[in-house]
């Protein structure tokens, strides 16, 4: 009998009205030339700053035995040419998830409220929130599948060229640093999205949107600088103690940024020899010895930054949803 | 007749404006209901808070024996809903736009093919049921959201200007459709305009809505009785006489409410009731002339255009 109406449930749950939105979305979405854009630049930069990583480890790696300790897949994420003049993956996904994030939702509402089909899509039997939460999942659901097609791009082109198998940790690692990029980006997605609600015209949205990212990746540095200096008494030589003190000041600071929190995601899963998170007391300096952190270590260290990001992105849809829910259908 | 729509005391406030003040309105299954008034009335107010779009400040709204703001998608279910202006997707085909709406309504896709194909001939798009939306003319436009509405096979038809933007012709296809449809599938229709001659075409009852209040509900002899009945009826008389003042005499006429002498030496009389052949007597046994007596008719234009003009006494026309 509980069987029954679990079986009911579940039927009732796949043919919610939910499910045909998301796959209207997604049809458009993948029919649009802005995602196909988006994709294609994306898609160009990761194999040019493939290209040039791989070609850098060959290099570098024809005289090692011992292709475990160097986390050679993680450097093709993260490899520089030795002049600089080509920016690795993890620099261009930094970059570009954000943009495709915007990109993705900056005109999901304000669109269909300009062109009369909002009204009517709420004048159909679903519920109102159907159609806000729609719009993230299937973006959200385009840009996973594009994400993990790239991560195994990665790992393809590393086999043909290398001829050696990730290690299990180094597969981990990286299948980790996917999810992370989906859900950085889908913070991005529920921020442009709530913008698309609040704002009328697409291109204030989408501007609105890209002043945030810009904000952050460029000018929340400077500030979070100039206030750590403005606080720091004006000394040549500081005690310890007190470089300490701004240091931490700096990175509490600076975690108030999504971008920054992601950095570090992004440098601890990939670098596992990269250690410190924040200030290091002298203690911990004494004892410093760089040895690779295990993953179990690594993934522990960045959970409070992952919980950041992610509540982030559910605040921004909370507000969405509040702000759609108790909108009037002409404002 | 069961009762199918009805609005008990349903007010709503915008922060500065009232849209809808204190209405009261029932529209009984099976019936076409024409909302008449100009723009800004609030009609689309009211339709909005009909389908649970809207919250009313204060009243109930009730569609079929549901409470429309508390359960608004069981509304939705049993209400066909064309808003003013419709918007298709437009790089969908007109057929694929239907489609999908049946989908939103839980219809099976075979059944929805079969039922979107039917309408989509029934209004005469059948040759433009593969193009794209966004090719549609305005008119194509509207016909589709005709079709749109009754994908669901609705019992309630809510239509918010459905003829703005379509040239003549097409308003009165447009027009005679909505009669058809909602006769053969025994629909109620509640549709808004501002264009008098148009619900007076197709209305069964129309109401005359202003500035958020109902002025007069019925068909439409009833409602021009009723706003008749605010004014006096007038008449129009010439008369030829010796008398030094016809007008003194002429005020002693049963019912007589003023005399008022025109330019041309007629006489406009405004009388409390119609005029049964007392006046032409009363004139006669006065021993004048009578040249003519012509009533000074409002049709329903003139009190329309009183109404939605606004403080323009009515004048002789
Ligand atoms: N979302 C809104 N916010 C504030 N005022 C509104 C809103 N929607 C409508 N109104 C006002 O309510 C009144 C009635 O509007 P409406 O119902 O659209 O009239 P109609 O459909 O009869 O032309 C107008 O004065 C309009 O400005
Ligand atoms: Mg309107």
């Amino acid at each position: 009998m509980d069987l029954h109406r679990l079986e009911q449930r579940v039927v009732e749950a796949v043919n919610h009205p939910l499910w045909t939105l998301v796959r209207k979305e997604m049809t458009d979405h993948m029919k649009s030339f802005r995602f196909n854009i988006l994709m294609g630049i994306i898609l160009l930069t990761t194999l040019g700053s493939l290209y040039t990583a791989l070609s850098t480890i060959r290099d570098a790696a024809s005289s090692i035995e011992d292709a475990d300790q160097w986390f050679l897949y993680l450097q093709m994420l993260t490899i520089t040419d030795e002049e600089g003049t080509l920016y690795p993956f993890i620099t261009f996904v930094s970059f570009l998830g954000p943009l495709l994030g915007i990109g993705m939702g900056f005109d999901a509402i304000n669109s269909e409220r300009n062109k009369n089909t909002l009204i009517r899509m709420m004048s159909q039997p679903i519920p109102r929130d159907s159609i806000i939460l729609a719009k993230f999942l299937a973006a959200l659901i385009i840009i996973s599948v594009f994400i993990f097609f790239l991560g195994f791009l990665v790992i393809g082109l590393g086999l043909m060229f290398m001829g050696i198998p990730p290690s299990f940790g180094e597969f981990i690692r990286v299948t980790a640093y996917l999810v992370m990029i989906m859900i950085y980006i889908s913070f991005w997605l529920s921020l442009s999205i709530l913008f698309s609600i609040r704002f009328k015209q697409a291109a204030t949205s989408a501007l609105a949107g890209i002043a945030v990212w810009l904000f952050f990746t460029v000018f929340y540095t400077i500030i979070v600088n100039l206030i750590v200096n403005a606080s720091m008494p004006d000394q040549l030589f500081q005690t310890v103690e007190n470089q300490q003190q701004n240091q931490e000041l700096l990175t509490s600071l600076m975690r108030i940024s999504p971008n920054y929190l992601f950095s570090e995601i992004t440098m601890v899963l990939l670098t596992p020899s990269f250690r410190p998170l924040g200030p290091i007391s002298m203690e911990q300096m004494v004892g410093y010895v760089p040895s690779p952190l295990d993953l179990i270590q690594s993934l522990t260290m960045i959970w409070p930054q992952v919980m950041g990001i992610l509540a982030a992105a559910l605040v921004c849809f909370a507000i969405s949803y509040l702000i759609f829910m108790r909108q009037e259908i002409r404002s | 007749m069961t009762t199918m729509i009805e609005l008990k005391n349903v007010s709503k406030q915008y922060k500065e404006v009232k849209a809808v003040d204190r209405l009261n309105l029932k529209i009984k299954k099976g019936e076409i209901f024409g909302l008449l008034g100009p723009n800004g009335a609030g009609k689309s107010t009211t339709i909005h808070m009909l389908l649970g779009l809207t919250e009313p400040t204060e009243g109930e709204v009730y569609v079929g024996g549901i409470h429309a703001t508390t359960r608004p998608i069981e509304v939705k279910k049993r209400v066909g809903f064309l808003p003013d202006d419709v918007g298709f997707y437009e790089d969908m085909t007109g057929l694929e736009n239907l489609l999908l709406t049946a989908r939103l309504n839980g219809l099976k896709e075979d059944m929805a093919k079969e039922r979107a194909l039917s309408l989509l001939k029934q209004v005469g798009l059948e040759d433009a049921a593969n193009k794209k939306a966004g090719e549609y003319s305005r008119g194509m436009r509207q016909r589709l959201g005709l079709a749109d509405v009754l994908m669901k096979d609705p019992e309630v038809v809510i239509l918010d200007e459905p003829t703005l933007g379509i040239d003549p012709k097409g308003i009165q296809e447009f027009l005679k459709m909505i009669r058809t449809l909602s006769k053969e599938k025994k629909l109620t229709v509640l549709l808004s305009s501002h264009q008098l001659h148009q619900v007076q075409q197709i209305c069964d009852r129309v109401g005359l809505f202003v500035k958020g209040k109902l002025l007069a509900q019925g068909d439409m002899e009833s409602l021009q009785k009723q706003l008749f009945d605010d004014y006096s009826v007038q008449y129009k008389v010439e008369i030829g006489t010796t008398s030094q003042n016809p007008e003194e005499e002429l005020n002693k006429i049963p019912g007589v409410q003023s005399v008022v002498p025109q330019s041309d030496g007629t006489y406009i009389i405004d009388l409390k009731q119609a005029d049964n052949g007392e006046l032409a007597r009363f004139i006669i046994e006065k021993g004048y002339r009578l040249f003519s007596l012509e009533k000074v008719s409002y049709g329903l234009n003139e009190i329309y255009q009183r109404y939605f003009q606004g403080g323009e006494t009515l004048g002789s026309s």
